[in-house]
């Protein structure tokens, strides 16, 4: 510390509390989002398909739906990666497919509005979750 | 040198005030085309709904989505509906269980209720937690690793940075632990 003040002669050591309250405090503020919390990407092999990567936003669908009906009735386990999803699958009216179909949602043919991920994105959850631990999520 | 130093102050009042009641947090939410996730290029990103609109009209929370789902659930500001099939009913339960044994920190106190109002028994009984009460034993560690709580909370659910909506009991509080059964 001595050091850092001794080469900043011209700085008043009495703000000197101050910065470090102020940097102190901006560990405090909420992180302005990147993705938003509770985001999953899936590229597990949507581009070695060929196609961009798939986001899954938890926030939207809450909206109308309670988290029984994917992770009960449709059959979603709770951890992101442990279900093998298929486009073949989803085809067959399974995972998303199972709302996905024209019916309760638009159906699979609009491929970009899932598709929508930025190339090379890691397989996970997204948006701050902010424990910053080993986590398995 | 002062403007400098009233410049700090002003800040620094901004600050203490955004750590303040939630409802004097300002909330942002970046674009899709900008949260450095979606795809720019992508000529369908437009048709998808933007979070900003969609969640500015929820209940505020300071962490998270910024959204304090369990009271924008209660205040009916939303009303997802809890199956795909119209006549599946399924059951809210009423039930606080308080875990005592938080070291320094207030006791947690676990509401079924607002839990059983998005999911279901099956989701977290056995798998995660037993259906008796305290038999299973966890602790902030496995919480912080994604396990017990933490499969939701630090995902999905309000993360774990909001100690006190799970720590919510004061130890000199002389509520007595709810049982199970």
């Amino acid at each position: 510390m001595s050091r850092l003040t001794g080469n900043c002669q011209q700085f008043p050591r009495r703000l000197l509390p101050w910065l470090i309250l102020q940097g102190a405090l901006l560990l405090f503020i909420p992180a302005v989002g990147h993705a938003e919390y509770g985001d999953i990407v899936m590229n597990e092999r949507s581009e070695q398909a060929g196609i961009r990567p798939v986001i899954f936003p938890h926030w939207f669908h809450r909206i109308s739906f309670k988290c029984n009906v994917c992770h009960t009735e449709i059959g979603f386990r709770m951890r992101a990666g442990a279900d093998k999803i298929l486009m073949s699958d989803i085809v067959a009216g399974k995972f998303c497919g199972a709302c996905h179909n024209d019916k309760i949602a638009w159906g699979i043919k609009n491929c970009n509005l899932c598709h929508s991920g930025l190339p090379g994105l890691q397989s996970g959850t997204y948006g701050g979750n902010t424990t910053g631990g080993p986590g398995k999520w | 040198m002062r403007i400098l130093a009233v410049w700090i102050m002003l800040f620094i009042a901004q600050d203490t005030c955004s750590a303040g009641p939630v409802d004097m947090i300002e909330r942002h939410w970046r674009p899709l085309a900008k949260d450095e996730l979606h795809d720019p290029a992508n000529p369908a990103l437009k048709l998808l709904h933007d979070p900003a609109k969609s969640l500015s009209v929820l209940s505020r929370s300071g962490d998270g989505n910024q959204v304090n789902w369990a009271a924008a659930l209660e205040r009916k500001e939303i009303q997802p509906r809890i199956s795909l099939s119209t006549d599946t009913q399924t059951e809210v339960l009423d039930l606080n269980i308080l875990f005592p044994n938080t070291g320094e920190m207030a006791m947690v106190n676990f509401p079924h209720k607002q839990h059983t109002e998005w999911l279901v028994c099956g989701n977290c009984h056995e798998e995660i937690f037993k259906y008796k009460s305290h038999a299973t034993k966890f602790g902030m560690f496995e919480i912080l690793n994604g396990q017990y709580c933490g499969r939701c909370h630090g995902a999905v659910a309000f993360p774990l940075t909001d100690c006190n909506r799970c720590h919510s009991v004061a130890r000199v509080s002389s509520v007595a632990p709810a049982k199970a059964h």
